[in-house]
């Protein structure tokens, strides 16, 4: 777990992904290669502005062990203002999500290999209105 | 040469928990405890936050108000006594959490409340020595207190972070510190929960080191209190920033911006400097003002800061007191449970 995580620790902990300037398309997890214009691909990493819209969610009762103590939660798509599509917790109260409502990344725990093991952190997203 | 704040931003987390809450619970009276501490509520983390994700979204506005490059920081400490590790500075979580790249100084920083405005003094000193363009200098806290214990009413969580480099929205004009071995206040390695030296906290502790920085500072610059607009300092309850002001000869005006302990408990490093940022954000050009941090072991660390024109152009939203405001307020079983004391 430990250095495969670590590799990716720059685009969890920041939505930075990456943008093919031949089709203007961006991407989230980051490609090295664009699948529409493959061979012509000029792909650039930026980071986004992590500002979102809910398009669906579901909330999550029945968590996995290391979860526990955060159930009920919310996973939401999320599409963020460069039209990309991010699958995320939300971190909020179940009552207050809706389809539509605006949304922003957060920096959050995403949990721990145990109490003297590494912290695990990285992007989550949380309501807009939330400062 | 003019250094000081190019920028800053703050992070409270959005849970509160009133002090009838905790009361409740421990037998005690709601009533004795607001009027002994004038705290009536504090912030409480989420299950998913702690110090170094504070950081980051503290560090994160001010980088954004800033409008600068990531990568012009030249330097980041972070000042905290509740460091999620041990060991692994989380001022690397900071820097790569921001992009700042890899060449930067670093450490994190320990000196009870007082580690954010030490890390403001080295980014002054980096900046105007010319060895950095900007240093990034944040404090931030998710202090633990022991379930029944008087300091379970204030142990708040919250945090500030300040850009510091040239052509400043705020002059550092000067600072002072004040510094002695006093035992008013320690945690010792692996204990979970801080000490403290009961009665000794106030007179030799915190009123000696605070009035002894505000009054060196002064001192050293020839200013006295009506001199200043603004005056904060630290926050560990109500009473005590209070009755200093009045023994430094500063009025209540002075200090209310900046007053935030009873609404959001004693935030620790984040305590003082979050009550800059609060009467920063309503500061006017020309104003002066007083800071006076205090850490326990112990010693208090003095700006006299001065708010330049820049500031009229300065992204000021949303306020500290918009976030103080933004409160959603929990029970002591769910308060447990995030401040991770329920054993499974
Ligand atoms: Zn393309």
């Amino acid at each position: 777990m430990l250095p495969r995580f670590w590799r990716k620790i720059k685009y969890r902990y920041d939505l930075v992904g990456s943008y093919c300037e031949n089709c203007q398309s961006f991407f989230y997890p980051p490609r090295n290669l664009c699948p529409h214009c493959r061979r012509r691909s000029k792909i650039k990493e930026v980071p986004f502005n992590g500002k979102g819209k809910v398009l669906s969610y579901t909330v999550v009762h029945d968590a996995p062990e290391e979860y526990k103590d955060e159930k009920p939660y919310v996973i939401a798509l999320i599409e963020l203002e460069n039209g990309v599509k991010v699958l995320s917790q939300l971190v909020c109260d179940p009552k207050e999500v809706e389809i539509g409502m605006e949304v922003k990344k957060a920096f959050r725990k995403y949990g721990e290999d145990g109490a003297s093991g590494i912290i695990y952190y990285g992007t989550k997203f949380v309501p807009a209105s939330h400062f | 040469m003019k250094v000081g704040i190019v920028s800053y931003g703050t992070y409270i987390p959005i849970y509160r928990i009133k002090v009838e809450e905790i009361a409740r619970v421990w037998g005690e009276s709601a009533e004795a405890i607001k009027s002994g501490l004038g705290i009536y509520q504090k912030s409480v983390p989420d299950v998913d936050e702690d110090t170094a994700t504070i950081s980051v979204e503290a560090a994160r506005e001010a980088v954004y108000r800033a409008n600068i490059d990531p990568k012009d920081i030249g330097a980041i400490y972070v000042g905290s006594e509740s460091h999620p590790y041990a060991v692994k500075p989380t001022a690397t979580i900071v820097g790569e959490a921001l992009g700042v790249g890899n060449d930067f100084f670093s450490a994190d920083l320990e000196f009870a409340c007082k580690a954010g405005t030490a890390g403001m003094q080295m980014c002054i000193g980096f900046v105007k020595s010319g060895m950095i363009r900007y240093g990034l200098a944040i404090g931030a806290d998710t202090s633990q207190s022991k379930p029944g214990d008087a300091l379970e009413y204030s142990a708040a969580a919250g945090g500030a972070a300040f850009v510091i480099g040239k052509d400043p929205i705020a002059v550092i004009e000067e600072t002072y510190s004040f510094t002695s071995d006093t035992p008013d206040f320690w945690r010792r390695e692996l204990q979970p929960y801080p000490s403290h030296g009961g009665r000794f906290t106030g007179l030799p502790a915190y009123f000696r080191h605070v009035t002894s920085a505000a009054r060196g500072l002064m001192e050293k610059t020839g200013l006295n209190a009506q001199d200043f607009d603004y005056a904060v300092f630290h926050q560990p309850n109500a009473k005590f920033p209070v009755r200093v002001a009045k023994m430094l000869g500063f009025t209540n005006e002075q200090i209310k911006p900046g007053l935030l302990v009873p609404y959001i408990g004693n935030t620790y490093s984040g305590s003082s400097i979050l009550g800059l940022a609060a009467i920063l954000d309503v500061a006017k050009p020309g104003d002066r003002i007083l800071l006076v941090s205090f850490g326990s072991g112990a010693g208090s660390d003095a700006f006299s800061i001065i708010v330049t024109d820049t500031i009229e152009n300065f992204e000021r939203n949303p306020s500290v007191w918009d976030k103080i405001e933004k409160g959603v307020f929990i029970d002591y079983g769910m308060y447990l449970k995030h401040r991770g004391k329920i054993r499974m």
